[in-house]
């Protein structure tokens, strides 16, 4: 084990994988030269080369279109979005060629390419450079939708992501990394998708979370139990796509009551889906509605004081939990 | 069927009387016939959703296929049937396909706009256009990044270069080339018509190969009604892009004689005078026409080169009629390479078990 930050574990993962794989490569928007606005590329040009670490034109369709492309023939392409709100330019290459081919081709090839890239809020970046994709990614069969919400799962859901045979829509908290954590050294390390965990352990209410949202909800969680209000048990999805709902179930077995903690709007979004799945996989263990924690339903805004009125926080999730279990707010 | 292929970079030793274009004649006869009897069991209802046939255009298909290697990938739009053949797809598998049953091409999952072979070197019949572009030229980029001497050929129609995914697949490529890493042939099936928009109402500059010229992607227009020019022009081409990986242009002017689709029985962007003017450059016509005059070939010849068709479509559409659709089972295979959760380990670190 080493502390490394999420940033670093996104860097690590790619670096080993390119060591491991000479078919792994690098394309993006200022990745090489620029060496990436997140600087998660720096140097990697240097060490591999403009074979493997392309420098593309801005055409998100162009840059994820010849990536399928160079996927279903033989190399495992890593696409860097600037940020994600870029990739939906390409959202035909990503719904209708990556996640598809695999199925009308009848199983003749695989596309093994992952999308990855800073995704949600940022600070002061309004309403284009602000959003979260996964329910919108997540609602397409022939896609994986990965949210890793610590350094070790960055990495190790990274490798997983690369060593597939399917397209993954890898999405990076942007707010997390810097954030530092504990990560297995060992270059075959690697997370499995669908294996949700439990992030903490509680007795009175289960929270449900991924990405970024999930340090806010052990944040809340920690604050409860040191005041006396609940003990919550948090759980990390880590994948939205395979979904993996039995640690989810499993927990509320114990709680009854749920919460759902998401930073994308509400209508439609992947609280809903877990909601619904929960409300209708364990209806009569549940002792109260499950309740969602969601962003505000509004672009979001470029003044300071309305943005952070626009994404959940802390206060949020404390109330949601209070209101589960009918305690006073 | 027999296949039409030969090592690229092989001249033709007689311009006109190898055996190959016999063969390639005999190719055009069956695609034209396949297609007529997809139409018919369209209009039987045995075949379902869309199809588009590509009547009229044969000479496209089998000029330029016929001039590649094993290895080489094609991908094109979803006027795909042609290509399947022309590569050597088993036609009962094709036909099968357009049946939607499980000894299809793609498992019946595909159908006619996205038949799938690539054993034979089709990577796809794509349904939305001008987005297959763009895999091409990465493919293309594969080929020479594995260094292998293989080349990516991509058809669309006239109609496909107005979409945003072209540029960006013109421009991707224009630069991948600068430096060998792009062997792909871009060929253009400029039949006049985006589904019922001329060429006039549709693209602001007719000259299409200078549209792409703009991306520093070299091109020519070639006679796609005459076989031996497409050919001619492949042979050429093919040589060049696969020794210096950068991408070319080929215009194929051709005109499709069906509608747009099975559903487009009126028409009413074309008239009937313009259909039957096209009609009289029926590529198989023309072929057929030179081979008699230069080389000799008889009506006897072409007799049996039609009931040879016939025969073999027969055999294609009799295949299909009796195959079974896929079973229930298979309606979610192949949706990702593996399905939902991975079974729960006892440690969610999998490294910590080995």
């Amino acid at each position: 084990m080493s502390e490394k930050s999420y940033r670093d574990a996104i860097r690590d993962a790619m670096i080993e994988e390119m060591e491991r794989d000479p078919n792994v490569l690098i394309m993006g928007e200022d990745i090489g030269v620029y060496e990436g606005t997140f600087r998660i590329t720096a140097g990697m040009l240097k060490k591999y080369g403009p074979k493997r670490v392309i420098d593309t034109p801005i055409a998100e369709a162009g840059m994820i279109g010849t990536a399928v492309g160079m996927a279903m023939t033989g190399l495992r392409p890593i696409v860097e979005m600037m940020t994600m709100n870029f990739s939906i330019v390409a959202a035909d290459q990503i719904i209708n060629h990556a996640g598809k081919v695999r199925y009308f081709s009848g199983g003749q090839v695989d596309v093994p390419i992952v999308i990855r890239g800073p995704h949600g809020a940022g600070v002061q970046l309004s309403a284009q450079h602000s959003q979260s994709f996964e329910s919108f990614y997540g609602h397409f069969p022939g896609l994986h939708v990965v949210a890793p919400g610590t350094p070790a799962d960055a990495k190790g859901l990274l490798k997983t992501a690369i060593r597939g045979r399917d397209p993954v829509i890898f999405l990076e908290s942007a707010a997390l990394y810097g954030m530092k954590g504990e990560v297995p050294d060992d270059p075959d390390f690697t997370v499995p998708f669908g294996r949700s965990r439990v992030a903490r352990e509680g007795s009175d209410v289960t929270i449900v979370s991924y990405g970024r949202m999930l340090q806010l909800s052990l944040t809340v969680a920690d604050k409860l139990s040191k005041d006396g209000g609940a003990e919550c048990e948090v759980i990390d999805l880590r994948t939205l796509r395979p979904l993996d709902l039995e640690p989810v179930f499993a927990s509320v077995a114990k709680t009854h009551r749920a919460i759902v903690v998401q930073e994308q709007w509400k209508p439609y979004g992947a609280a809903a889906e877990l909601s619904a799945s929960i409300t209708e996989a364990m209806f009569d263990e549940l002792d109260a509605p499950v309740a969602r924690v969601t962003g505000e339903d509004v672009p979001m805004p470029y003044a300071r004081n309305l943005e952070l009125l626009a994404t959940p926080h802390e206060e949020h999730i404390e109330r949601a939990v209070r209101k589960v279990m009918y305690a006073n707010a | 069927m027999a296949k039409a292929k030969k090592e690229s970079g092989a001249a033709v030793a007689d311009p006109a009387c190898a055996p190959e274009w016999t063969e390639l004649l005999r190719q055009m006869i069956f695609i034209r016939r396949f297609e007529e009897a997809t139409e018919n069991a369209f209009r039987r209802g045995k075949i379902g959703g869309y199809l588009h046939v590509y009547i009229g255009q044969e000479a496209v298909a089998s000029g330029i296929v016929s001039a590649l290697q094993p290895g080489d990938a094609v991908f094109c739009g979803y006027r795909d049937h042609a290509q399947a053949l022309a590569l050597g797809s088993d036609p009962g598998r094709v036909m099968a396909e357009l049946y939607g049953k499980r000894t299809g091409i793609s498992k019946g999952k595909g159908g006619s706009m996205h038949l799938f072979d690539v054993e034979h070197g089709l990577y796809g019949g794509y349904g939305i256009v001008g987005g297959h572009l763009t895999l091409a030229a990465g493919a293309a980029y594969s080929f020479r990044y594995r260094e292998t001497d293989n080349i990516a050929v991509c058809y669309f129609g006239d109609g496909a270069m107005n979409i945003g995914s072209f540029h960006e697949a013109m421009n991707m490529a224009g630069l991948w080339g600068h430096q060998g890493m792009c062997p792909i042939i871009f060929v253009i099936e400029n039949n006049g018509y985006a589904m019922g928009t001329s060429i006039e109402r549709h693209s602001a500059l007719t000259d299409l190969a200078a549209r792409v010229r703009a991306y520093d992607i070299p091109g020519e227009k070639v006679d796609g009604q005459d076989l031996f020019a497409v050919r001619g022009v492949a042979d050429r081409v093919v040589r060049q892009v696969r020794e210096t990986g950068k991408p070319y242009c080929i215009e194929a002017v051709t005109y499709r004689f069906s509608g747009h689709g099975a559903a487009d029985i009126l028409q009413p962007y074309r008239s009937k005078e313009e259909v039957e003017k096209h009609r009289h450059r029926d590529p198989i016509g023309i072929l057929r026409a030179r081979l008699g005059e230069v080389c000799g070939l008889t009506h006897a010849d072409v007799k049996a080169m039609e009931e040879w068709a016939a025969e073999e479509v027969a055999k294609a559409v009799k295949f299909a009629e009796e195959s079974d659709p896929p079973a229930a089972s298979e309606l979610f295979d192949d949706v990702i390479a593996e399905h939902g959760p991975r079974p729960v380990a006892e440690s969610d670190y999998e490294s910590e078990h080995e």
